[in-house]
């Protein structure tokens, strides 16, 4: 019988942080410019120029840590990880090897169907970023783009607890949206702002000791991370299977073709010399500083997703998608705050509006219909003055447009045909028109009644108010 | 100096004010000095054009609003500071072609003091050495016998204010780089507390050591210059927020402490010029007192370990591929490093790189890095409970006056061990003043005043005093000795 595997797997998160300039120089941190153009003599190693810590960046690891309950070093320092290449332009980077600023802390990830685990981390460490080569602009030789050199990142580092692909892909998730509602990282996956590193590794199951482990460099999607891993053990599984060994290495996850490769040849273990840096001094972390990120901490992911599950009664997949994203969850909570169900509100965020963004290629923070029209529209629907099927249109055309809702409600003609004269006159046409099914229908087959409500429809141009049409055909049928 | 070349930084400044002498005369007779001296090759490049530009600006100032802080003063750069728009080398191949693109923080503040830079002087190459030998440009020569070396690493600085080529300049000191080549040349010089004098655009040797600072000819000057380089800057995170160099209120008689670990060490014609120096020191009614200092032994090589551990990765950058020396046609990257580098150091900061790189690898580094950062804490602890009884430390500054150009070359650590009097106060992060006190064999010879931290004051105060009683910084070097020695 063939062995049962299982695998075991950690993160390394870069978080990119949303500072207003670099960890280490005051050049800018944006993305974009012409290369070089946002790099400044620290950031480009000129000589005898010296490193300054940003103190937001420090602000935001300590922010990171509180909120994942980790231990926040009172006293932390920097480290020089020395190594040789292009786009590092001091020879080393800036990082944090033996006093990270947090340690410890952990993360819940949603599991699917309410249940959820904890997942413990190791650390969280500030370092800069390195810039990057550029080899395709110049022929034959490569160029440096150094505007990426410094930016602050804060790595986030798991313990090797994640036994699948998927809870990977959902711790990933969830630092994700942790972040985000932290403030701390835009969350933008598609240019760096998270980057992951993930560490695996299989084992028969139930078996204590740990296999040889993989590295794969640089995933930077939740789905890539799936399968990323998901190939990874496959091809372990393939190796070990076959009477190999599995070889620790570093590899990359090519997406088009959905494979990992390996990205240098045989890793020899290097030493990158690590030593405190003696251009800055050891950090201090104050108790003003700690009490000031804590009374700054915003509702957290976990404690918000409760929060809608309790007092909206929402469902699990909709907390959990509304609370992933604290931009979507703020404009839910707008949107709730007109009045308007919350679940119907759930709806409409996570169904029209999402498709939307999607569409779109929008962020949530960047909805061009205001909450309050949304909540009006929603309204009108209760009020019986519009049909769901109408009210899409109408939120189509004030996502184009702008606008508020009533307006385009009256201008548009969707406005539900609500009195009975006309709506009996249209019923009695729609009998009338089709005796044959009106005779089936009083023979028993009610399930008729839907053919001539969609006739009524037609002849009303999708106005009629369904729920008066239901009456009056059902009385028109029967009591004839 | 339009008229007296050793005219001191004060003397000048009253000549400027009274409007005997004017900042572009001065500018011009330095320069004139420069090329005339330029056997001892103790500039690296000069800048004639700004110096001038900025000599007619000081004059105005002059003119304006009185002589105030350093304006119209002419002096010199050690060429280790980053000075926009001007070569800056650190003597070295590697940055040969290097043009700074910025001001150090010591530059910047010295152009705003109004003071006159008219070149940058010689120095070991990345301040790596004793003895000015080590440049790209070769040897600084000694004014005071042109066959010596005029120390280092702040040669170059040293010996022009020697021959009276500028009144005063910077220097950096990491383990002894302005006191030595001071005591060697018979001119004044202070390291100041680190932290005192940013580090900004000074090209870094090893940064937990490194310390901007002044020479001149007296201790009154160095006061003046100290006075304009000093200050928290917000470029450096090391760089100490204090109050600037004040008036010590410390009452006389002071108490000083003679540490047997230094004096016991010297030999017979140093003693007796350091004795006479003691007993002069004792004259001018302070209390001397025995005082130890036991990890003395250990410190030359625990600078050795650490300086040469951060030198190793403060010089990562120079890669050949942002600035400075790059081999040419390489093959690939790793060529591109391994011939930049081999073409662009010399031979002793190869030898500080690769010691450097040792000590702080996997297996190496807790027997090295680490006990050597131990070694360091016990010497500063040992200053701390001295000073716990005295209010300064008296030693000698080398163990011997200037030495032979080309000797201790064999055996690098004969070279290293010249600075065992020097590195323990830069292991200990303390201000230590070197002035002459007088000679050995028609050489000068220095004394070293080392205090608390920050307590530069009370160590120029006490220097000025000794300079009232004594002449010894007043000695000049024999005429110029004829024709140079080819380097």
């Amino acid at each position: 019988m063939s062995t049962e595997w299982e695998s075991v797997i950690g993160l390394e998160v870069h978080v990119q942080l949303a500072t207003e300039s670099k960890i280490f120089s005051d050049a800018p941190v944006a993305a974009g410019g012409d290369p070089n153009s946002r790099a400044c003599g620290v950031d480009l190693g000129l000589p005898g120029v010296l490193p300054v810590l940003n103190e937001s960046a420090l602000g935001m690891a300590v922010t990171f840590g509180l909120a994942v309950d980790g231990k926040i070093a009172r006293e932390c320092r920097f480290d020089r990880k020395n190594y040789f290449y292009p786009d590092l332009p001091k020879g080393y980077q800036i990082s944090q090897l033996a006093e990270p600023v947090v340690s410890g802390g952990n993360l819940d990830i949603d599991l699917g169907d309410g249940r959820s685990r904890r997942i413990h981390l190791t650390r969280a460490h500030l370092e800069e970023d390195a810039g990057k080569s550029v080899h395709d602009a110049y022929a034959g030789l490569s160029g440096i783009d150094l505007n990426r050199a410094g930016t602050p990142l804060l790595e986030v580092v798991s313990e090797p607890e994640l036994k699948s692909p998927e809870e990977a892909a959902q711790y990933f998730r969830a630092l994700h949206s942790l972040v985000r509602a932290l403030g701390i990282c835009d969350g933008n996956l598609n240019e760096g702002s998270m980057r992951c590193d993930a560490n695996i590794s299989i084992r028969p199951k139930g078996c204590e000791e740990l296999g040889e482990r993989t590295e794969i460099k640089n995933i930077n999607s939740f789905r890539f991370v799936e399968r990323a891993l998901a190939f990874e053990i496959e091809r372990q599984i393939g190796v070990v299977e076959a009477g190999g060994e599995v070889v620790r290495e570093t590899r990359l996850y090519d997406a088009e073709r959905d494979e990992t490769r390996p990205m240098r040849g045989k890793e020899t273990s290097e030493d990158y010399r690590y030593f405190p840096d003696p251009d800055l001094l050891p950090v201090v972390v104050t108790d003003a500083m700690l009490a000031e990120a804590r009374a700054r901490l915003p509702e957290l992911p976990a404690a918000k997703r409760e929060r809608y599950a309790r007092d909206f009664a929402l469902d699990d997949y909709a907390c959990s998608r509304l609370t992933g994203d604290p931009d979507l969850a703020r404009y839910f909570e707008a949107v709730t705050a007109t009045g308007v169900e919350p679940r119907q509100a759930a709806n409409w965020v996570l169904g029209e509006v999402s498709a939307a963004l999607n569409r779109d290629e929008r962020d949530a923070h960047d909805i061009p219909v205001p909450a309050e029209e949304l909540g009006i529209l929603i309204a009108r629907i209760d009020e019986g003055v519009i049909s769901g099927a109408a009210a899409r249109t109408v939120l189509a055309t004030l996502w184009q447009e702008g606008g508020d809702a009533d307006a385009h409600i009256a201008a548009s003609g969707l406005a539900q045909l609500n009195d009975d004269d006309e709506l009996s006159r249209l019923a009695q046409e729609a009998v009338e028109r089709n005796p044959n099914q009106a005779e089936q229908y009083r023979a028993g087959k009610t399930k008729l009644l839907g053919f001539f409500v969609g006739q009524v429809m037609q002849a009303s141009q999708g106005k009629a108010n369904p729920r008066q049409v239901n009456e009056l055909l059902r009385e028109l049928l029967t009591g004839a | 100096m339009a008229g007296d070349a050793f005219a001191t930084l004060s003397e000048l400044r009253t000549e400027l004010a009274a409007r005997r002498v004017g900042a572009v005369e001065l500018a011009e007779a330095c320069l004139d000095r420069i090329a005339a001296e330029a056997h001892l090759n103790a500039f690296v490049s000069t800048c004639p054009e700004r110096a001038l530009a900025r000599a007619k600006a000081a004059d105005r100032r002059i003119a304006k609003e009185g002589q105030t802080a350093l304006v119209g003063l002419p002096f010199a750069h050690k060429d280790i500071f980053c000075v926009q728009g001007l070569p800056t080398t650190c003597a070295s191949n590697m940055l040969a072609n290097f043009v700074a693109p910025y001001d150090a923080t010591v530059a910047a503040r010295m152009d705003a003091a109004g003071a006159v830079l008219v070149g940058k002087t010689n120095m070991d190459e990345f301040a790596m050495g004793s003895s000015s030998q080590t440049g790209h440009l070769g040897s600084v020569r000694n004014p005071w016998d042109t066959g010596r070396v005029a120390g280092g690493s702040s040669g170059g600085s040293a010996a022009a204010v020697a021959a009276g080529l500028v009144p005063g300049a910077t220097g950096t000191d990491t383990g002894g780089s302005i006191r030595q080549p001071a005591a060697f040349c018979g001119i004044s010089g202070l390291k100041p507390t680190y932290g005192r004098v940013s580090r900004y655009g000074m090209i870094a040797f090893a940064s937990s050591l490194d310390q901007g600072g002044p020479m001149a000819r007296t201790a009154e000057d160095l006061r003046l210059l100290l006075a304009c380089m000093e200050g928290r800057d917000p470029r450096d995170s090391t760089s100490a927020e204090v109050p600037p160099t004040a008036r010590d209120a410390k009452p006389r008689p002071l108490r000083i402490g003679i540490p047997g670990e230094y004096w016991d060490a010297l030999g017979t014609d140093m003693g007796t010029a350091l004795d006479a120096a003691r007993r002069a020191i004792e004259g001018l009614g302070h209390q001397l007192a025995a005082v130890s200092l036991p990890h003395t032994r250990a410190a030359v090589a625990s600078y050795y370990v650490v300086s040469s551990a951060e030198a190793s990765t403060n010089l990562s950058r120079y890669d050949g591929v942002r600035y400075g020396h790059r081999a040419s046609a390489p093959k690939d990257l790793e060529d591109l490093y391994r011939r930049s580098r081999s073409e662009g150091f010399g031979d002793e900061v190869k030898r500080r790189i690769l010691t450097g790189a040792y000590t702080l690898s996997v297996g190496y580094y807790d027997a090295y890095y680490q006990k050597a950062q131990r070694v360091r804490r016990l010497i500063r602890q040992d200053f701390l409970d001295a000073f716990a009884s005295v209010d300064a430390i008296l030693g000698p500054v080398t163990p011997t006056p200037a030495f032979e150009q080309g000797t201790m070359q064999a055996d690098p650590t004969d070279m290293y061990r010249q600075d065992a009097f020097t590195v323990p106060a830069s292991l200990a992060g303390l201000p230590a003043l070197s002035v002459p006190c007088g000679q050995v064999e028609g050489l000068p010879v220095g004394m070293q005043l080392i205090g608390p931290h920050f307590a530069e004051d009370r160590l120029l105060a006490l220097g000025e005093a000794w300079q009232r009683e004594t002449d010894w910084h007043m000695l000049r070097p024999r005429e110029s000795r004829a024709a140079p020695e080819a380097t």
